[in-house]
């Protein structure tokens, strides 16, 4: 029999973790990605990882890390995996640290861990602020290692457009586009690992970085595959407002003391040193005294939104608080924060050691994702999703330096399940079905290339990114999806109407945007249509009309079938696995 | 009162065979504008200063935070990254080109590939046995930690390669982001097994000795790395190396 063939798409931490994982045991890979898998968009993380590795005497345990991401998820998560993930984690970090990514240490030389947001424990390793920086590339070195021995075969610049399915429904390969030539092609494989990210941009601007557009899942979701937990999206509570996107203002900014507050006085027009202690609002503080700035970042955003919507204490009357720094030494902060605090002088102008940084909160992690078993595999057999882009370990809302763990992690059950079932797979009838699927898309790109409408698509994307900011973030309201979900629609029909200002046929970008498009009006549908099912409140679902969670209906997973009618996906729910914590209620 | 705008001008090549031409653009100013905000204006409204429809400008971006690296590019002459390019600090009009030590592929996309090929040739990587569990790793302090982080921070943009006289066909220097990461893995306590290795790699033709010691890399990096230190110190240890490998021979 033939070797088996693997491709994996994306190359941020969850997809170079499944092709470690392949090419150690022997097999070899094809890694697909948009940009050279160095610039994936976990570089962006920043803060840290989570392991319950108990290094400073607080009798921290595994247990309670699942504790923590379970009760942090308000209990929407499967409990199997994440209880696998927290038990993996510590050995995880060892396996970084051997490879090179330099963790902060303490004076003996040991890991040094930080706290973070959900947690009472110093459970977070970190590299300075750029912990997702040197977790990527640590694994890109490693990969680039079994480039070299000739195991893995990178396709960067190729974007995907389709998994190829035969007539049994396996997955055979996918269809993928060069990104200079525009040429479409098939690729084969007996398994296809999806690690492809967030779908921040159907948002328009998050903290996601530019090839977040979700595209990949929603092209699998339109050929079958299920889309789980939509609705959940998570909005962190302390980003700098740009034109261009909403940067990462780090939860480890708080982990090493930062205190979030506002003036007492509506309007307050003093600079911030002239406000006297006792004139200030550490609202976190005052409503949740246990965990203060560390409460979670659904509970930390709607008090923000809270604060300046109904209280009207927003800086200036502007939507924006103070996250305050200015108390810590400059060297500690320097050591411990240098890389964030760079970021926010870079970009504001102003030094964080001597002023407090204005923020507010924007969208940050897509929750849900890819519906995928235990094994990491999608309902379509032969496709398997890594990462942000399924849905599986966190909920409905994310604790802070759980990505990173759980991107690896995911990686590293995706790839030796791959692997195993590629080698078990029976070989395809002919092509597989490579030929209908190229064929398919060259007639979605012929079409698109000689439509003759007016629409921009670049003007259709900030609609929409607008209209899900508005509707579908931190408050909810039905009316509000329905009407978010009524602008998708009507944005879906102005699609057919797309007329590209740039029709060459080489490094085509706006051709690339506008293909990724359609597949982020497509997603869309699942948050907004998702969230209106849901009438509860959950994590960082919430809804003012139904303001507490309801277990007997809700305690599900929705899982969203595409079906190409106007009136959008089939929902379903699933039971949640819930075998090893109770579900209780969640107070911080 | 009038509505405030910025002056852009842009190098257009539609491709690597395609005449390079000059477009100009007139943008409502926006508080916090960068040159990446500037083009995604341009592309919701492609028409340029004297209303003359045109097509969205091809870059590579991604993370807009200068951590991912892929938007370098010459703004007013100097490399650096467009999305921390702040229109408010820079002077008009403000005209942006694509590197020009990099194969071109369309407007302000380059090939950069090179810097990772190097990275390959040097062995820029801890071998490790396996990624099963192994224990924890070898010790190390924070001191080593401080001053192995900003080497590790390098985020391929290759604007240092970009402003070196000394990168050019001619000499096939590798650069001063490559011999940063040999310092990188050859301090490191299990990456130095191969110190020898990425030393040799470093010795011969385009290698270190090509090094004209202009000091453009360290001013141009927009993580602040260390280079001329990097480069003096392997610099020092490739020549240590060949001597020791002439009274081998």
């Amino acid at each position: 029999m033939a070797a088996p063939r693997i491709i994996v798409v994306g190359g941020g931490l969850a997809g170079l973790a499944a092709v470690i994982k392949i090419a150690e045991a022997g097999g070899t890979v094809d890694l697909f990605s948009i940009v050279p898998v160095k610039r994936s968009h976990s570089v962006c993380a920043q803060g840290g990882i989570n392991a319950a590795k108990n290094l400073k005497g607080e009798g921290d345990t595994t247990a309670q890390h699942f504790d923590d991401t379970i009760y942090g998820g308000d209990f929407l998560a499967n409990q199997t995996p994440v209880k696998a993930m927290c038990e993996a984690a510590p050995a995880i970090i060892d396996l970084l640290d051997r490879m090179g990514v330099p963790f902060n240490r303490t004076p003996e030389g040991l890991l040094d861990f930080r706290r973070f947001g959900g947690t009472l424990y110093h459970r977070t390793a970190f590299a300075g602020a750029t912990t997702g920086q040197q977790l990527l590339y640590a694994l890109d070195e490693q990969v680039r290692r079994f480039e070299a021995e000739g195991k893995v075969h990178k396709f960067e610049g190729w974007e995907f457009l389709s998994a190829i399915i035969d007539g049994k429904g396996s997955a055979r390969g996918i269809v993928a586009m060069n990104l200079r030539t525009m040429e479409l092609k098939a690729f084969a494989a007996d398994a296809i690992i999806l690690a492809t990210g967030g779908i921040g941009a159907i948002f328009g601007k998050s903290t996601n970085s530019v090839v977040c557009t979700g595209s990949a899942q929603s092209a699998v979701f339109q050929q079958g595959a299920y889309y789980a937990n939509g609705e959940f999206i998570q909005v962190h509570p302390t980003c700098i407002p740009g034109e261009d996107k909403l940067r990462l203002m780090s939860e480890s900014a708080r982990g090493e003391g930062g205190r979030v507050w506002v003036p007492r006085t509506p309007g307050d027009k003093r600079a911030f040193k002239a406000i006297p202690e006792a004139e200030r609002f550490y609202f976190l503080e005052e409503w949740y005294p246990k965990y203060g700035n560390l409460v979670p970042r659904d509970v930390a955003t709607r008090a923000i939104h809270k604060v300046v919507f109904e209280m009207g204490l927003g800086l200036d009357g502007q939507p924006m608080v103070y996250l305050d720094l200015t108390h810590i030494d400059r060297e500690t902060l320097h050591y411990k924060l240098g890389g964030i605090l760079e970021i926010y002088e870079k970009f504001v102008g102003v030094d964080p050691c001597v002023e407090p940084m204005k923020i507010f909160p924007g969208m940050h992690y897509t929750m849900g994702g890819l519906w995928v078993d235990f094994n990491q595999m999608t309902n379509v057999p032969g496709i398997f999703a890594a990462g942000e882009c399924e849905y599986q370990y966190h909920g409905a809302n994310r604790l802070g330096a759980n990505s990173l763990v759980s991107c690896i992690f995911g990686g590293f059950i995706a790839g030796p399940n791959a692997l195993r079932y590629a080698k078990n797979v029976q070989a395809a009838d002919g092509d597989g079905g490579a030929a209908a699927e190229v064929a398919r898309q060259t007639e979605i790109n012929g079409n698109l290339i000689r439509n003759e409408g007016g629409e921009n698509p670049f003007k259709l994307w900030r609609e929409l990114g607008e209209a899900m900011t508005e509707h579908a973030t931190v408050i909810r309201y039905n009316k509000d999806l329905k009407e978010a979900d009524e602008k998708v629609v009507e944005l879906l029909e102005r699609y057919k109407r797309v007329n590209l200002s740039d029709k060459s046929q080489w490094a085509n970008t706006s051709f690339a945007f506008a293909r990724q498009l359609k597949n982020m009006l497509e997603i869309s549908r699942t948050v907004t249509l998702g969230a209106i099912l849901r009438d509860e409140s959950r994590g960082a679902h919430y809804k003012p009309d139904f303001p507490d969670r309801n277990d007997e209906r809700f305690l599900k997973t929705t899982k969203a079938s595409f079906t190409g009618a106007a009136e959008g996906p089939k929902f379903e729910f699933e039971e949640v696995d819930t075998q090893f914590i109770k579900s209780r209620p969640r107070h911080y | 009162m009038a509505t405030r705008t910025v002056t852009f001008e842009f190098k257009r090549q539609a491709s690597p065979e395609a005449a390079a031409v000059w477009e100009k653009f007139e943008l409502e100013w926006r508080p916090g504008m960068n040159v990446v905000s500037a083009m995604m204006e341009i592309a919701r409204n492609p028409v340029t200063a004297d209303g003359r429809p045109t097509t969205p400008i091809a870059y590579d971006s991604n993370c807009l935070e200068e951590i991912c690296g892929s938007c370098a590019m010459r703004i007013n002459g100097k490399a650096r990254m467009a999305c921390s390019a702040l229109v408010d600090n820079l002077e008009q009009p403000i005209k942006v080109e694509p590197l020009t030590k990099f194969p071109l592929v369309r407007d302000l996309q380059v090939d950069r590939s090179v810097l990772f090929e190097n990275l390959m040739r040097v062995k820029a990587w801890v071998p490790v046995d396996g990624t099963y569990d192994l224990g924890s790793g070898p010790r190390v302090y924070p001191q080593e930690q401080e001053a192995n982080y900003p080497l590790s921070n390098c985020i391929s943009c290759c604007c240092c390669m970009e402003v070196c006289p000394q990168f050019n066909d001619v000499t096939g220097f590798v650069g001063a982001a490559t011999i940063a990461q040999v310092k990188l893995f050859n301090n490191h306590p299990t990456g130095k097994v191969y110190k020898e290795e990425r030393l040799r790699a470093l010795a011969g033709d385009g290698g270190i000795q090509e090094c004209g010691f202009a000091q453009n890399c360290v001013e141009v990096c927009p993580k602040q790395i260390p280079l001329t230190n990097a480069i003096s110190d392997v610099g020092r240890d490739v020549v240590a190396q060949k001597i020791k490998d002439w009274l081998k021979s």
